[in-house]
C-alpha cells in the first residue's frame, strides 16, 4: 500500500519509492540524506510540539518537517 | 604539499584536524563569505604539508556555501591529497559524499574514523573489500585517541608521491548504471570536445552537465545548442525511469555506496534496536519532558554564567584592570612627568574603555564553555528539533534558536553561531532579532533605573524588560518576514548526531576558537572608540581641554540629540550622550551617567547616583529610558560582528536603523500612553 512518510506512525516502517516535488535545493537536499529509492525509513518520533518528526534512514537519525515528508512515497 | 581533510559534519573532522596539526592552528575566512576554513601544518613527519580543514558537507552539489567552497576548493587549488574522513558508524550516508569525491578524479584517501565505537558495538568492517571496491586506500584511525593517524599520513603520502589513487579510481562505469554511462559518453563524445574552454576533467563534467549542474555550464560557457542537446539526454533517462534527472543520478550513487556497505560491513544491531543515544532521547525529546528539562538546563547554565561565579570574575577583572593596572599605569606617566591630558587619555580613556569590555571576557568564555559541551554532545540538534514548530511561526526555523538563546548571554557570539543556518534570509532574519534578546550588558543599566524608581518590585521589572525584548523579536520577526525579507519557508533537513561525550581539549579548543574571535574584534574597535569619545568627551570645539563636559564636543552633541528622544520622556542632553556612549558597551550607560550628572566611580548601585537621576527621571520615564536602552542599536562589537556576518553595509544599516527606530516607536509609546492613562 502507497502512503507518504507523513502517514507513517511512530515505530512503523517502510521502503521510499519515491520523493515528489520540484527539482531544486530541498528535493536535493533530501536525496543527498539518503532519501532515495530502496531506503528503508523508520518513523523514530514526533517532536513534542507535533513536527518535525525523527526517522532513521540508512543507520543514522534524520529529522525533516511534515511538509517535507509529505512528498516522500513510500511502501 | 597540500592536504585537504573533507567530510560530513560531525565526523569528526576538526578532531583530527587538530590531532594532525597540534597546536599550530589557523582560523581564517574564505574571502566574501562568512565560513571558516582552517589551515595547519602537519607536524609528525618530515614532508612539509599543510593540512586544509574544509567545510562539513554532506555532498558536493552546488546549493550551500559550504558545498560550494569544498567543491571551489578542489577544483581550483588542486590539493595534492583529498583525506576523506568517514564514520565508520555510518558508512551508507558518508560514502555518497566519497563516491562525488572520486568521480571527480582526485586522489582520495579514505579514513575511517570512530573504528573504536565500530568495535565497542560488535560491527565488522572488511577494510579490504572497501578497498577493492573504492579502489582508494581506506585507512582505520580514532581521531579522538589519535589512533592510526600516523599511518593515514603516511598512506596520504605515498599517494601524493606516486599519484597512485587517481589512477585507479573506478571509473564512473563502476558507480552508475548503463544507462548514465551511455548518457555521459555522448556527453563526452560529442560535446565537451564542441567547447571553447579546455576541459579537464571530461567524464567528470558531461556528468555534472548531465545532472544539469548550472556551475559547470556556466564555467565552461556552454552554448544553447549543446545545452538543448544535453536536455534530450536528459529527457531520455527521466522517460526511462520516470524520475527527475537529479533524483536518477542520486539514486544510482546510492545504489553504489548501499552495495559496497552491505558487502563490506556486518551489523550486530537492528536499526530498531536502541542504542544508548536513543535511550537518552528518549527522556531528552520526550513529549513532557522535553521541554521543562531544556529549561532547566537554560536556567542552570545562565544562572552559573551570569550568577555568582560569572559576577566574581567580573569583579576580579575589573579590580584588576580599574584598580590595579589602571594604578600602577598612572604612577607610570606621572613618574616620567606626562602631560595631564595624556596620563587622562591613557588611564581613563584607553584602559577605562578597553576595561569596560575586558571584563566581560571571562564570563564570555564560561558560556562558550558551555555552548560547546551543548553542542559537542550533539544536544544543540535537539533543542532545535524540539523548537521548530515554535519558531516556525514566526518565519524562522528550529536553527535560529540557538543564536537566540546565546543572544540573552551576549549578541556577539550569538550573530556568529546564526551562520549554521543555510538559507540566506533565515539568517539575515535570524542576525536582525538576535540583539532584541537582552544581553548580559543590559542588566547594569536596569539594575541602576530600578533601583531608583521599582525599588520594591525590582525583580518584576527586569523580568518585563526581558519579556518585550522577546515580544519585539516575535512582532519583528512576524513583520520583517512578511516584508523585507519575504521568502518560501525553508526546510528543516537536519542530522540527528548521535549523543558523544566531548573531550576536555576539545570544549577547550571550540571555546577559545570563538572567544579569540571576541577579543580581536571587539578589541580593536572598543579601543579605537575609547580614544575618539575620550577625546570628545575631554575637549571643546576649539580643541582645549574643557573643565565641565556639558562645554565638550559631546556636551554639544547631546544636546543636539537631545530634541529627538524629547517625546521619549528624557530630553536632556546627559541623557542623550549615555545612549550615544551606550553604543561603545551598553553598560557604558551607566557610567556616562555618573560622569556627566558628577558623581564619580558610579557603579548601579551608588547612591549618589540614584538621588541625582531621581531628580530628573520619572518612574514612567525612567521605564521608558530602560526600554530604549534595551531595544536601541546594538553596541559596537556588535555592530561589527553584524556587519561581518551580514557581508553587506546596506543590511547592517537596514538591522541598526530598524532597532532604533522600533526603540524609538515603544519608549514613544511608553511614555505618551503611560502619560495618557495617568503614570507619571
Amino acid at each position: 500500500m502507497e502512503r507518504t512518510l507523513k502517514e507513517l506512525k511512530t515505530g512503523e516502517k517502510g521502503i521510499i519509492i519515491k520523493v515528489l516535488g520540484e527539482k531544486g535545493a530541498v528535493k536535493k537536499r533530501l536525496m543527498d540524506m539518503g532519501m532515495t529509492s530502496g531506503a528503508e525509513v523508520l518513523v523514530r518520533k514526533v517532536a513534542p510540539l507535533g513536527d518535525p518528526i525523527e526517522v532513521n534512514i540508512r543507520g543514522y537519525e534524520l529529522t525533516l518537517r511534515k511538509t517535507e515528508a509529505q512528498n516522500i512515497i513510500i511502501k | 604539499m597540500k592536504f585537504a581533510l573533507v567530510g560530513n559534519p560531525n565526523c569528526g573532522k576538526t578532531t583530527l584536524f587538530n590531532e594532525i596539526t597540534g597546536s599550530t592552528q589557523y582560523v581564517g575566512n574564505w574571502p566574501g563569505v562568512t565560513i571558516e576554513k582552517r589551515e595547519g601544518k602537519a607536524r609528525k613527519i618530515p614532508e612539509d604539508v599543510l593540512i586544509i580543514d574544509l567545510p562539513g558537507i554532506y555532498s558536493l552539489s552546488p546549493y550551500s556555501m559550504e558545498e560550494i567552497i569544498a567543491r571551489d576548493y578542489i577544483i581550483n587549488e588542486m590539493p595534492d591529497v583529498v583525506i576523506n574522513i568517514v564514520d565508520a558508524t555510518n558508512i551508507e550516508r558518508n560514502f555518497y559524499l566519497t563516491t562525488q569525491l572520486i568521480e571527480l578524479g582526485v586522489n582520495v584517501v579514505v579514513a575511517m574514523n570512530m573504528m573504536d565505537a565500530v568495535e565497542a558495538k560488535g560491527d565488522e568492517i572488511d577494510l579490504k573489500i572497501l578497498e577493492e571496491s573504492l579502489k582508494v586506500p581506506v585507512v582505520p584511525i580514532t581521531a579522538s585517541k589519535g589512533k592510526g593517524v600516523k599511518e593515514l599520513m603516511e598512506r596520504s603520502l605515498n599517494v601524493a608521491q606516486t599519484a597512485a589513487s587517481a589512477a585507479s579510481s573506478p571509473p564512473l562505469q563502476e558507480i552508475h548504471n548503463e544507462s548514465i554511462v551511455a548518457s555521459i559518453e555522448e556527453i563526452e563524445n560529442r560535446i565537451i570536445p564542441t567547447l571553447e574552454s579546455k576541459v579537464q576533467n571530461p567524464s567528470w563534467t558531461s556528468l555534472m552537465l548531465l545532472e544539469g549542474d548550472e556551475k559547470v555550464q556556466d564555467a565552461l560557457k556552454v552554448p544553447v545548442a549543446s545545452l538543448n542537446q544535453i536536455k534530450v539526454y536528459q529527457e531520455n533517462l527521466e522517460k526511462k525511469f520516470d524520475m527527475d534527472i537529479q533524483t536518477i543520478v542520486a539514486d544510482s550513487r546510492y545504489r553504489f555506496t548501499t552495495d559496497v556497505t552491505r558487502k563490506a560491513v556486518k551489523k550486530k544491531a537492528q536499526a530498531s534496536d536502541l542504542t544508548i543515544s536513543d535511550k537518552i532521547d528518549k527522556v531528552v525529546t520526550n513529549r513532557v519532558l522535553a521541554i521543562p528539562l531544556f529549561l532547566a538546563m537554560m536556567f542552570g547554565i545562565f544562572s552559573i554564567t551570569f550568577g555568582t561565579v560569572g559576577s566574581s570574575t567580573i569583579d576580579f577583572v575589573d579590580g584588576l584592570v580599574n584598580d590595579t593596572i589602571a594604578t600602577f599605569v598612572l604612577s607610570l606617566l606621572e613618574g616620567a612627568g606626562a602631560a595631564v591630558w595624556l596620563q587622562d587619555l591613557i588611564v581613563g580613556g584607553i584602559i577605562g574603555g578597553l576595561g569596560s569590555m575586558l571584563v566581560f571576557v571571562p564570563q564570555i568564555m564560561i558560556l562558550f564553555f558551555f555552548l560547546a559541551i551543548l553542542e559537542d554532545t550533539g544536544y544543540m540538534a535537539r533543542a532545535a528539533f524540539v523548537m521548530d514548530r515554535l519558531l516556525r511561526k514566526l518565519g524562522l526555523s528550529g536553527k535560529s534558536f540557538i543564536p537566540m538563546l546565546i543572544g540573552f548571554g551576549c549578541t556577539v557570539p550569538a550573530v556568529m553561531s546564526a551562520r549554521t543556518l543555510e538559507n540566506e534570509k533565515d539568517r539575515r532574519l535570524t542576525i536582525m532579532l538576535v540583539p532584541f534578546m537582552s544581553c548580559g550588558a543590559r542588566l547594569p543599566v536596569y539594575a541602576l533605573y530600578t533601583a531608583a524608581f521599582f525599588a520594591s518590585n525590582q525583580t518584576m521589572v527586569v523580568f518585563s524588560l526581558y519579556l518585550l525584548g522577546i515580544v519585539v523579536a516575535v512582532l519583528s520577526g512576524v513583520l520583517l518576514k512578511k516584508t523585507i525579507l519575504k521568502g518560501e519557508v525553508a526546510p528543516f533537513v537536519m542530522e540527528l548526531p548521535p549523543y558523544r561525550i566531548p573531550t576536555f581539549k576539545g570544549l577547550m579548543i571550540h571555546m577559545w576558537d570563538r572567544g579569540k574571535g571576541f577579543v580581536k574584534k571587539a578589541g580593536t574597535i572598543i579601543f579605537a572608540a575609547a580614544v575618539v569619545i575620550w577625546f570628545l568627551q575631554y575637549f571643546n570645539f576649539s580643541f582645549q581641554a574643557v573643565s565641565e563636559p556639558a562645554d565638550s564636543i559631546l556636551g554639544a552633541i547631546g544636546r543636539a540629540i537631545a530634541p529627538v528622544v524629547a517625546p521619549l520622556g528624557f530630553g536632556d542632553w546627559q541623557s542623550a550622550v549615555a545612549l550615544l556612549t551606550g553604543f561603545i558597551a551598553k553598560e557604558a550607560v551607566v557610567s556616562t551617567m555618573g560622569i556627566l550628572h558628577g558623581v564619580a566611580e558610579a557603579t548601579e548601585s551608588s547612591t549618589d547616583l540614584i538621588t541625582a537621576l531621581q531628580t530628573v527621571f520619572t518612574p514612567l520615564t525612567a521605564y521608558a529610558f530602560m526600554a530604549f536602552s534595551l531595544l536601541y542599536l546594538p553596541c559596537m562589537a556588535a555592530f561589527a560582528t553584524i556587519k561581518r556576518e551580514m557581508n553587506s553595509w546596506k543590511w547592517t544599516l537596514i538591522t541598526v536603523g530598524y532597532s532604533t527606530g522600533i526603540a524609538w516607536l515603544v519608549a514613544f509609546l511608553i511614555f505618551q500612553g503611560g502619560k495618557m492613562m495617568g503614570f507619571n
